[in-house]
C-alpha cells in the first residue's frame, strides 16, 4: 500500500467534493474533473504497489502490475473527458442563455417549502 | 365456473357504458345479468356444499409467493353469495325506477357492478392474497360509488375518507395475513383454519387481521366513514349497508373466530368493540333528522351486534350469526330502498319536513312497517328470530366473564335498535301537526310505481316468510354456521320457543323501547347537551390535516430546490451509511510505504498543492491552469506506478481538455463571482472534509481487502498466446473486454452529439435574427 498516494486520493476527493457543492457551474466542472483523477489514482492504489508496466517481453524481470485496473482507468479517463466537454458546452450555453453560469434555486421548489407555512389554509 | 362467474362481472362491467349508450336505463337489466346468474349457479351447487362438497377452483399464479387464484363456494359462502348477488339483482331492478334518463348512468352501472364482483370475490377467495385483492377492490369501487357525484365537494370529501379508513386497515389486515400465512405455512383460508397456528406470531397475526375488518365494517372508532359515506347514491347505500362491503369485515371475522378466538385477546377485544359499536350506533341514531343517516348509523349498531355474534368463536352464537346476517341483509335494504323513494317522490327524507306519507303511499309504509320490525325485532318476524337466537346463545353462558357483558349490551343496543327503528317508520310516514302546520304535508308526494317498490316488497315478503317459517331458512344457516366452526351443532329455528327467558328478554326489550320512543323530545336535547364523547371523525380530520401540513414541510425540507444541499445530502449518506460498515471491523493498520521514492512524493506534494489552487483561485483561467497542473502530476504518478499507456491517454486527454477549457472560458468573464456566504460554507467544508476522509480510509481497507488472486493473471497468461498482443492493457481494452470499449465509444459519441447539438442551437438564433 501506498500511503502517500493513499492520502493524495483523499485530498483530490475532498478537493473535489468542496467544488462541486459550488454555485458557479466552471467551479463546479473544475470539481468533476478532480473527482476524475482522483478516481483513476485510487483504482491504480487499489491495485497494488508500482512494479514493472505489463508489457510482455521475452526477458524474465520482477512481476508486472495488475493491468486490469489500468484498463478500467483508461477508459474512465476518456469518459470524464467526453463528459467535462459537456458540462463545459452547457456552462457555455448557460451564460450565453443568462449571462452568467450560476446555478440558482429551483424558484417553484421553494413555493412548495413555504405551502408549509400556512399558505394552504 | 366460480371463476366465469366473476369474469362475467368484469365483463358485463367493462361493457356497461356502451351498453347504456343503446339501452339507457336498460344497462341495469343487462347488469343484473351476472348477479342473477352468480345465485342461480350458487342455489345449484347448495346441496353438494351442505353435505360438506364444496365446489372449489385453483388457477396457479405465483405459486412461489403463496398466491393462487383459489376459489371456494362453501356453505357459507353460498351463504353470503345469496346476499350479494341475490340483493344486488334486486339493487339493479331498483335503480332502474331510481334513476331518471341522465348520461353517466352507464358509469354508475359500470362501477356497481364492479363493486358487485369485487365483493363476490371477497366471499369465493380462499386463499388469504387474493381475499386482500378483492377487498382492496371493494374499497375502490365503493370510492368511486360514494364520490359518484362528483362535482359535490362533500360527495369527494366522504369517498376520500372511506378511502383511507379502509385502505389503511386494510393495509394492517394484509400485515396480519401475511403474518398468519407464514405462520401457518399456507396461504389457502380453508387449510390454514382446518389446522390454525398458534403462538405469539399466530395471535399477532390474527388481531391486525382485525383492523382490516374494523374498518371495512365501520366499528368504533372508524364508526364515521359510513356515515359519511350515506353521499353516495340511495341504491349504492342500501347495497352498501345491507349485503357488501360493511358486510366485508364481518365476514372475514366470521371466517377467522372459531380458529382465533381463543388467541390472547381476540374474543374480549371483538365483543368488547361490537358492544361499544352497537351502543354508540343506537344512540346516535335517536338524534338524525335525515332517514338516511338514522338508517346509517342503525346499521352501525347492527355491524356491532354481528361482531359480538360472529366474532366471539361461540358455536351458538356464530349459529345465531349466521341468521342475522341473513335477516339483517333483508330488512336493511329494504329500508334504504324505502328512503329512496320517500325521498324520490317527496323531495326530501328530513324527518322535520315530513308528514301524511303513511296515508298518501300506503304500500311504501306497509313495506317499511314491515322491515323496521323486523330491525326492531318484534315477531312474527325474521329479526325476532335473529334475536331470539342471539339471546339464546349468550344466555346458557359458559364463555366467561365476557358472557355478561355481550348479553347486556346486546340488549341495551336490542333497546335503541327498537327506539330508532319507530322513529324511522314516525318520521317517515306518520301525520305531524307541527309538520304539516309549516307547510310540509306531502301533498306533492305520490305513490311510487309498483315496479320501484317491488324489490323492497320482495324483500318484506322474505322477512315476513322467513318468520313465520323459519325452518325455510334453517338448513342453509345450519350448514353456513357448520362451514364456519364444525362445532356448531344443527338446530332447528323457531319462532316459538316457549316462555323461556330469552323471550322475556325480548318482551322487556321491546317495553323500554317504547318508553325510549315515547320520550324521544327528551332523548334528542339530552344528545344535544351531551358533549359528542367520542369525535372519530374530529380526530380524522385533525390527521388528515396534519399529515398534509407535515408532508409540506418534509417536502419544503428535502426539496428546498437547492443543488449544493441535494448534492451535499446525497454525499453525506454516502459516507455515513458506508463508513460504520468499513470501521466495524476496527480501523485499518496502514501498513506499506509513504511513497515509492523520493520524486514521487514530490509530485504527490505538488499534485496536492495544485488541486488546493484550484480552490483558491480567483480567477477563473487560474483555477484552469492548477487543474491542469494536477492533470499533468497524475500523468507522471502513472509512470512511477508502472502504466505508460494511462500516462499518455492522461497527457493527450489533459491537453484536449485545456484546449476545451480555454474555448469556453474565454467567453466567461473573468472572476468568479464573490459571494459571503455564511452558514454555507461551513456545511460544504464539513462534507468535503468528510469525504476525503472516508475515500482515505476505504483506499486502506480495500488494499487489504483481496481474497482471491486477481483475475488480470489469466489476462496475463492468455494476452500472448490468446490475442497475440504484448500490451497487455491493450489487449484487455480491445479484446478481452472489447465490449466496454464500445459502451466508452458509445458514450463519447453521445456527449459529441450534445455537445455539437447545443453549439449548433446558438448558430440557428444567429441565423434567425438575420433577414432572410
Amino acid at each position: 500500500m501506498n500511503l502517500g498516494l493513499a492520502a493524495l486520493v483523499g485530498i483530490l476527493f475532498s478537493v473535489g467534493t468542496y467544488l462541486l457543492l459550488q454555485r458557479t457551474l466552471t467551479r463546479i466542472v473544475i470539481g468533476i474533473a478532480l473527482l476524475g483523477h482522483a478516481a483513476n489514482l485510487l483504482l491504480l492504489v487499489a491495485g497494488g504497489r508500482a512494479g514493472r508496466p505489463p508489457l510482455i517481453t521475452n526477458e524474465p524481470g520482477p512481476a508486472f502490475v495488475d493491468p486490469l485496473p489500468q484498463a478500467l482507468a483508461l477508459t474512465a479517463i476518456v469518459i470524464a473527458f467526453g463528459a467535462i466537454a459537456l458540462l463545459l458546452t452547457l456552462a457555455w450555453r448557460s451564460f450565453v442563455l443568462h449571462g452568467e453560469d450560476e446555478v440558482e434555486d429551483d424558484l417553484e421548489d421553494r413555493r412548495i417549502g413555504r405551502l408549509a407555512d400556512g399558505a394552504r389554509e | 365456473m366460480l371463476l366465469a362467474l366473476l369474469g362475467l362481472h368484469a365483463v358485463l362491467a367493462a361493457a356497461a357504458p356502451a351498453v347504456s349508450r343503446r339501452l339507457g336505463r336498460g344497462v341495469f337489466a343487462v347488469c343484473a345479468v351476472a348477479p342473477a346468474a352468480t345465485v342461480a349457479y350458487a342455489l345449484a351447487r347448495a346441496p353438494a356444499a351442505f353435505d360438506g362438497a364444496p365446489a372449489s377452483e385453483t388457477v396457479a399464479w405465483a405459486g412461489r409467493l403463496g398466491l393462487d387464484l383459489q376459489l371456494r363456494l362453501d356453505a357459507f359462502a353460498v351463504l353470503m353469495v345469496l346476499l350479494v348477488s341475490g340483493i344486488g339483482v334486486l339493487i339493479f331492478a331498483y335503480c332502474a325506477w331510481y334513476f331518471g334518463p341522465r348520461p353517466d348512468l352507464g358509469r354508475f352501472a359500470a362501477t356497481l357492478l364492479a363493486f358487485a364482483g369485487s365483493m363476490l370475490g371477497v366471499v369465493l377467495a380462499d386463499n388469504v392474497l387474493v381475499l386482500y385483492v378483492f377487498w382492496e377492490l371493494t374499497t375502490v369501487t365503493s370510492y368511486l360509488l360514494i364520490g359518484f357525484d362528483h362535482e359535490k365537494g362533500s360527495a369527494r370529501a366522504a369517498a376520500l375518507q372511506g378511502l383511507l379508513v379502509t385502505a389503511a386497515g386494510g393495509l394492517v389486515m394484509l400485515a396480519g395475513l401475511v403474518v398468519l400465512g407464514e405462520a401457518a405455512g399456507t396461504y389457502t383460508l380453508s387449510a390454514m383454519l382446518a389446522d390454525p397456528p398458534a403462538g405469539g406470531a399466530a395471535t399477532a397475526g390474527a388481531l391486525l387481521a382485525l383492523g382490516g375488518a374494523f374498518t371495512k365494517s365501520a366499528q368504533v372508532p372508524f364508526h364515521f366513514w359510513l356515515a359519511g359515506a350515506m353521499a353516495a347514491p340511495t341504491p349504492v347505500s342500501a347495497y352498501l349497508h345491507s349485503a357488501t362491503m360493511v358486510k366485508a369485515g364481518v365476514y372475514l371475522v366470521a371466517r377467522l373466530a372459531p380458529a382465533f378466538a381463543l388467541l390472547g385477546g381476540w374474543r374480549e377485544l371483538v365483543v368488547g368493540v361490537g358492544v361499544a359499536t352497537m351502543l354508540l350506533g343506537g344512540w346516535r341514531a335517536l338524534r338524525q333528522h335525515d332517514l338516511k343517516l338514522l338508517l346509517a348509523y342503525g346499521t352501525v349498531s347492527q355491524l356491532g351486534f354481528m361482531m359480538i355474534l360472529l366474532g366471539a368463536g361461540v358455536p351458538e352464537a356464530t349459529r345465531a350469526g349466521a341468521v342475522l346476517l341473513l335477516a339483517h341483509g333483508a330488512f336493511k335494504a329494504a329500508l334504504f330502498m324505502v328512503v329512496g323513494i320517500v325521498d324520490h317522490q317527496a323531495g326530501t327524507r328530513d324527518l322535520r319536513r315530513l308528514s301524511g306519507l303513511g296515508r298518501r303511499m300506503p304500500a311504501t309504509f306497509w313495506v317499511a312497517v314491515v322491515a323496521a320490525a323486523s330491525m326492531a325485532g318484534l315477531p312474527p318476524l325474521f329479526g325476532f328470530v335473529a334475536k331470539e337466537a342471539a339471546f339464546e346463545a349468550y344466555l346458557h353462558g359458559g364463555i366467561g366473564p365476557i358472557g355478561p357483558i355481550a348479553l347486556g349490551g346486546m340488549a341495551l343496543g336490542s333497546v335503541l335498535t327498537f327506539a330508532y327503528s319507530a322513529r324511522f317508520v314516525w318520521g317517515a310516514f306518520a301525520d305531524k301537526p307541527d309538520v304539516a302546520r309549516a307547510g310540509h304535508d306531502g301533498a306533492g308526494a305520490h305513490a311510487p310505481p309498483a315496479a320501484f317498490l317491488a324489490p323492497a316488497a320482495l324483500l318484506a315478503v322474505v322477512t315476513v316468510a322467513i318468520g313465520v317459517l323459519p325452518s325455510f331458512a334453517a338448513g342453509l344457516v345450519n350448514a353456513a354456521a357448520a362451514a364456519l366452526d364444525p362445532a356448531v351443532e344443527p338446530g332447528t329455528l323457531a319462532l316459538w320457543h316457549g316462555f323461556n327467558l330469552a323471550l322475556w328478554l325480548s318482551a322487556l326489550v321491546i317495553v323500554a323501547g317504547v318508553a325510549l320512543f315515547a320520550r324521544r323530545r327528551e332523548v334528542e336535547h339530552l344528545q344535544a347537551r351531551l358533549p359528542s364523547m367520542v369525535d372519530a371523525a374530529q380526530a380524522y380530520h385533525g390527521l388528515v390535516k396534519g399529515l398534509n401540513r407535515g408532508a409540506d414541510r418534509v417536502t419544503g425540507l428535502v426539496q428546498n430546490g437547492s443543488l449544493p444541499v441535494y448534492l451535499g445530502t446525497i454525499l453525506l449518506t454516502v459516507v455515513a451509511l458506508p463508513l460504520p460498515a468499513l470501521l466495524s471491523g476496527g480501523l485499518p493498520t496502514p501498513d506499506g510505504v509513504i511513497a515509492e521514492s523520493l520524486l514521487q512524493l514530490a509530485v504527490i506534494g505538488g499534485v496536492a498543492v495544485a488541486a488546493i489552487g484550484t480552490v483558491l483561485a480567483r480567477r477563473r483561467f487560474a483555477a484552469v491552469l492548477f487543474l491542469g497542473g494536477v492533470g499533468y502530476g497524475v500523468a507522471i504518478l502513472f509512470v512511477v506506478q508502472g502504466a505508460p499507456d494511462l500516462a499518455l491517454t492522461q497527457l493527450l486527454v489533459e491537453t484536449l481538455s485545456l484546449v476545451v477549457f480555454v474555448l469556453v472560458l474565454r467567453h466567461l468573464p473573468e472572476n468568479f463571482e464573490v459571494h459571503h456566504w455564511r452558514l454555507g460554507q461551513a456545511f460544504r467544508r464539513a462534507v468535503a472534509g468528510l469525504v476525503g476522509v472516508f475515500v482515505f480510509v476505504f483506499v486502506l481497507a480495500a488494499g487489504q481487502a483481496r481474497t482471491s488472486p486477481p483475475v488480470s493473471e489469466a489476462y496475463l497468461a492468455q494476452a500472448l498466446p490468446e490475442a497475440g498482443g504484448r500490451n497487455v492493457v491493450n489487449v484487455i481494452l480491445v479484446d478481452f473486454r472489447g465490449f466496454d470499449t464500445l459502451g466508452e465509444i458509445t458514450v463519447l459519441a453521445v456527449a459529441a452529439l450534445g455537445i455539437a447539438g447545443l453549439v449548433r442551437a446558438r448558430r440557428r438564433e444567429r441565423g434567425d435574427e438575420e433577414p432572410a
